[in-house]
């Protein structure tokens, strides 16, 4: 037998990793303490740390919560003995105005409505954003929400969410009558022009009646039938978080399905169709967002016809999801390029259709890849929410001025934008967790 | 490149060509750009037959099995599947790839579906055939390429082999009626070459038209009722398994054979 001749005869069991690769001490040498320069920097950061949050929360923890005025505080500050510039935070502002950040200058006797749109909002966003652990029966609900959302909050007659819903069933039943005579692309147009037909021209006879020259306050049609509703809120009389959070929530869910045919539309053979989505991209990222809001509250109104009244919430609505959209396409595009191309070739090759094929096969892919982006996209849409303070809207950022322009909380800076800074975070922190958790749901092994 | 044993007996009884026209390709021609990949192909392709189709890289042959289900579109010439024309009409090419059953060398699995997923999409939205009987039907094929435990596993969770016979058996679920084999082996560890392999016998004993890209010659041989050798876009041999590997007419197949079986 020559020397290089070997046999194992047995298999070597599995063996305990040593001690100290493991548990707390196997960490914390790992990770702080591997050598001469991280310990040092260890001891630094935990230096730094300390120092900031020793100051922090001396500052934060005062007992001013019953101030109200920054006067008053600094009297309770001195008392205690607490002097100078960063003695102690002065939390009356907070108890004192925390309502008004929260709705701005909604009635009060109508707080109900806003408490139970949103108590609803989060109804009708759980079986879609956790499909696995809410009946899917409840996804009727999310989808009769979005007329009911807007209803609740401004108000008014319960025929004006009637009759846009009418609009959608009006443009269904076009589509199915054109697409079994002339195809389905024929369909769409159609039921696309009935129901804007519908909305723009029939539906407001329907509600209000034949407008009356005389009398322009004069109510007919189904108004002066069944004279159903509750008291309307004007859009001037929105303002704090529930704006930001009603702008926000509304461009989200409206620019992730605008952005996904975008990106379609310009991957697309159709040279018009893909000519089409490319400027709209390239035109609307080319400008700021704050230029498309003084276009939304300036500029707009000077091409609508004298007389028509376009609400400001939702003409900004409109801005911030066709922005939001365009990035929203580019982001997806990246998710399209990054799927093989025999993703295609196999959903081909069973004979899906294009429709089939993106609907069950690449966008589910596509959209996962691009989650991170995609959220991304949704916090800093959020985030952008606060640039409508600049066009006179009062959302929390808004309201921040006048508050501090108030004689009795004049000269309170941190306290104010603290609060709303944390108000953010949670908001932005919690997508941003629940991103983290649909990857991790959605992740099936490597391809 | 090895030329792999297959062990067992095959059963022939089945195996048998009929007159019945299954592809007919006649003065096919297709460019890349100004690259012309395909030179006048003409192919005609009986109800039954198996057919290798073999070649060195950049020769034409999965290119032209993916010109019979329109993956890569022909400029010139006609192919006809079943009796219908492909053309530029989208209906007819639903109509024949839900006829013509593909399997691709990187197998092409949707990772973010299970297995049984994988292989009931199409039938349920291309055949319109109810949820319910098309897992009945999943579980056959999957039974039948040995691998029904692996149903609600996602691909990412199989091996390679695993993975390509359920990509043959997501094709199967369409009940076509010719399959194509797009290098099925190529991307696969020796060890797994077989049991995809055997899957194929097993089609092919049950009377499957096929044609297959591939470099095993011992399938080739054994399996195979017709061998086409391309070069440079043409079909430059075709003969019987035995003709064609004993008895090889021209020098650009003799080159072949002999760098793929010299060793």
């Amino acid at each position: 037998m020559s020397d290089l001749s070997f046999v194992r005869t047995e298999m070597l069991p599995e063996k305990e990793p040593p001690a100290s690769t493991v548990g707390a001490i196997g960490w914390a040498r790992e990770n702080l303490f591997s050598g001469w320069f991280n310990s040092i920097l260890t001891v630094v950061s935990l230096t730094v740390i300390y120092y900031v949050l020793s100051t922090l929360l001396t500052w934060a923890i005062s007992p001013t919560w019953s101030a109200t005025s920054l006067g008053e505080c600094r009297d309770i500050l001195a008392e205690v003995g607490r002097e100078g510039h960063y003695a102690g935070a002065c939390w009356g502002v907070i108890r004192d105005r925390w309502i008004q950040l929260l709705f701005g200058f909604y009635p009060s006797e109508l707080y109900w409505r806003p408490i139970l749109a949103f108590i609803l909002l989060g109804v009708a966003l759980a079986p879609v954003l956790f499909s696995d652990k809410v009946t899917p029966k409840l996804l009727w609900f999310s989808a009769v929400f979005p007329f009911l959302f807007p209803w609740l909050l401004w108000g008014g007659t319960i025929w004006a969410p009637l009759a846009v819903i009418a609009g959608f069933v009006i443009g269904w039943f076009v589509y199915k009558a054109v697409d079994a005579s002339a195809g389905s692309l024929a369909g769409i147009i159609a039921a696309v022009v009935a129901a804007v037909v519908w909305w723009m021209f029939l539906s407001g006879y329907v509600v209000n009646g034949v407008p009356n020259p005389d009398d322009p306050n004069a109510v007919g049609g189904l108004n002066a039938l069944l004279p159903i509703g509750i008291e309307a809120v004007e859009s001037r009389n929105f303002g704090g978080f529930m704006l930001s959070i009603t702008i926000g929530v509304v461009a989200i869910a409206c620019s992730l399905p605008l952005g996904i045919v975008l990106a379609l539309g310009r991957q697309s053979d159709l040279l018009i169709v893909k000519a089409l989505c490319v400027g709209f991209i390239e035109f609307i990222r080319g400008v700021p967002l704050i230029t498309l809001l003084f276009v939304a509250s300036t500029l707009l109104n000077i091409f609508m016809p004298p007389g028509t009244n376009f609400d400001i919430i939702l003409r900004v609505i409109i801005m911030a999801t066709l922005f939001a959209s365009a990035y929203m396409a580019e982001v997806i595009r990246g998710g399209l390029a990054a799927l093989p191309k025999g993703q295609y070739e196999g959903a081909d090759s069973l004979g899906l259709n294009y429709w089939q094929a993106q609907r069950l096969i690449i966008m589910p892919q596509a959209l996962k890849i691009s989650i991170p982006g995609i959220v991304s996209t949704f916090i800093g849409l959020f985030k952008d929410t606060t640039l409508v303070s600049i066009i006179g809207l009062l959302d929390p950022l808004g309201l921040s001025n006048s508050i501090r322009a108030d004689a009795a909380w004049n000269g309170i800076v941190w306290e104010i934008y603290g609060f709303i800074a944390l108000m953010f975070f949670v908001f932005c922190f919690a997508m941003s967790r629940y991103s983290m958790y649909l990857e991790r749901k959605l992740h099936t092994g490597h391809r | 490149m090895s030329e792999l044993a297959i062990e067992r007996e095959i059963d022939r009884s089945k195996m048998q060509v009929s007159d019945e026209v299954a592809i007919e390709i006649t003065n096919m021609n297709k460019w890349y750009g100004a690259f012309h990949v395909l030179r006048d192909i003409n192919l005609t392709v009986q109800r039954g037959e198996r057919i290798v189709i073999a070649g060195p890289s950049g020769s034409g042959k999965s290119t032209l099995i993916r010109c019979i289900n329109a993956l890569e579109e022909h400029q010139q010439g006609q192919i006809v599947v079943d009796g219908t024309v492909l053309s530029s009409d989208l209906k007819n090419i639903d109509k024949i790839r839900s006829e013509v059953g593909m399997v691709f060398q990187h197998f092409n699995l949707f990772p973010h579906l299970t297995i049984l997923e994988n292989c009931t999409l199409a039938p349920i939205w291309v055949r319109k055939i109810p949820r319910k009987e098309a897992e009945e039907t999943a579980m056959h094929f999957l039974e039948k390429v040995k691998i029904p435990e692996q149903a609600d596993k996602y691909p990412g969770q199989l091996s390679g082999g695993q993975q390509q016979r359920v990509a043959i058996a997501r094709s199967l679920c369409m009940m076509p009626r010719i399959m194509l084999f797009d290098e099925p082996t190529s991307a696969l560890d020796p060890e797994m070459i077989k049991e995809v392999l055997d899957t194929m016998i097993e089609l092919a004993e049950e009377g499957m038209t096929m044609l297959c890209v591939t470099h095993e010659m011992g399938f080739a041989r054994q399996v195979a009722n017709r061998v086409i050798f391309m070069d440079q876009g043409q079909i430059v041999e075709q003969n019987e398994p035995e003709e064609f590997f004993n008895n090889p007419q021209s020098d650009r197949t003799k080159l072949f054979l002999s760098q793929i079986l010299g060793h």
